[in-house]
């Protein structure tokens, strides 16, 4: 219960922020996007000033060395920087930069119901669950050709057996007709 | 255009990232949040929905507050918006993060993978509006 409560406590709060900022307007990120255009730099400024409280206040946090209300903290454990997460931000950039919309902006506006909103968001969330159920984290292997994970050699390793105890295959019978 | 709105509204926005962090040690993330609603691979956590709808009911909050909608509609037809989304989903989904889990909460925290994320959205981003906007 004290998670839903905090859950809506800190939605409510960075959708009143998204609403001060003017991120709610998809115009405004477009003209921040438009460097060779009129550009705006609010989205900056909303950054820097997201920023300056997250950075001390995280540090704060992660030295005290746990979360009030849980037992230990939830974060990322991947540390490399491979092909799944730049091709995604690549992606995500190109569409960020066709709408003026990003994940948050987007769900912020959905009372609006705005057919423009709605079917951006269904998108999102149909695109989320693609990435996510259907498109497997082997995605790297397949890009950089590594060697399979260790899972896959798991895998493996029983079609292996059997093809070892069966022996090499036999040459393929040419017949006791050999005109050599 | 004035400054001080977007830097408060970044104030706000950080501060709830905070607040996440500090109660429940979690990451405000809004595409993760959105991802492990509709796809719970790791079970369902009745707080991500909660997060939602705090964050779409900020608006019509604002609106109540202030008189003044702070929402404007998007550019584009539907067919465009949903080419966008799509991408913005998939992309979101493979690199984990969009602006907020990789921009706000992944820089917060110093990671590596998040400025190589973030700067490469921003990167596509330019070039995206750039193409679209003044032609190649």
């Amino acid at each position: 219960m004290r998670f839903i409560i905090a859950g809506l406590m800190a939605g409510l709060l960075f959708g009143v922020g998204l609403a001060v900022s003017g991120m709610t307007d998809p115009h405004i990120v477009l003209g921040f996007l438009d460097v060779a255009g009129d550009w705006n730099p609010a989205l900056a400024l909303v950054m820097i000033g997201a920023l300056a409280v997250a950075t001390p206040g995280y540090r704060l946090i992660f030295k005290r060395g746990r979360p009030l209300w849980a037992d230990s903290f939830a974060l990322p454990t991947a540390k490399i920087i491979d092909w799944r997460l730049m091709i995604g931000a690549a992606l995500f950039g190109t569409g960020w930069g066709l709408s003026g919309y990003c994940p948050g902006p987007a769900l912020s506006a959905l009372s609006a119901l705005w057919p423009g909103t709605l079917v951006f968001v269904v998108a999102t969330g149909v695109g989320l669950v693609v990435a996510k159920g259907l498109i497997p984290s082997s995605f790297n292997n397949v890009l950089t050709r590594k060697r399979p994970s260790d899972a896959g050699r798991a895998r493996l390793r029983p079609w292996l057996r059997a093809h070892r105890r069966a022996g090499p295959p036999s040459p393929p019978d040419t017949g006791t007709v050999s005109l050599l | 255009m004035s400054w001080i709105p977007s830097l408060v509204g970044g104030l706000l926005i950080g501060s709830a990232a905070v607040l996440l962090m500090a109660l429940c040690g979690r990451i405000a993330g809004i595409s993760g949040i959105l991802g492990a609603v509709l796809w719970p691979s790791a079970g369902f956590e009745p707080w991500r929905l909660a997060f939602l709808v705090g964050l779409v009911a900020a608006a019509p909050l604002v609106t109540l507050g202030s008189g003044v909608t702070p929402l404007k509609p998007p550019e584009g037809s539907v067919a465009w918006l949903a080419t966008a989304g799509l991408l913005v989903g998939l992309g979101t989904g493979l690199s984990g993060g969009c602006t907020s889990g990789h921009g706000v909460c992944g820089l917060a925290r110093w990671s590596p993978r998040s400025l190589a994320a973030t700067l490469t959205f921003m990167t596509f981003g330019f070039l995206t509006v750039f193409i679209v906007r003044h032609g190649l």
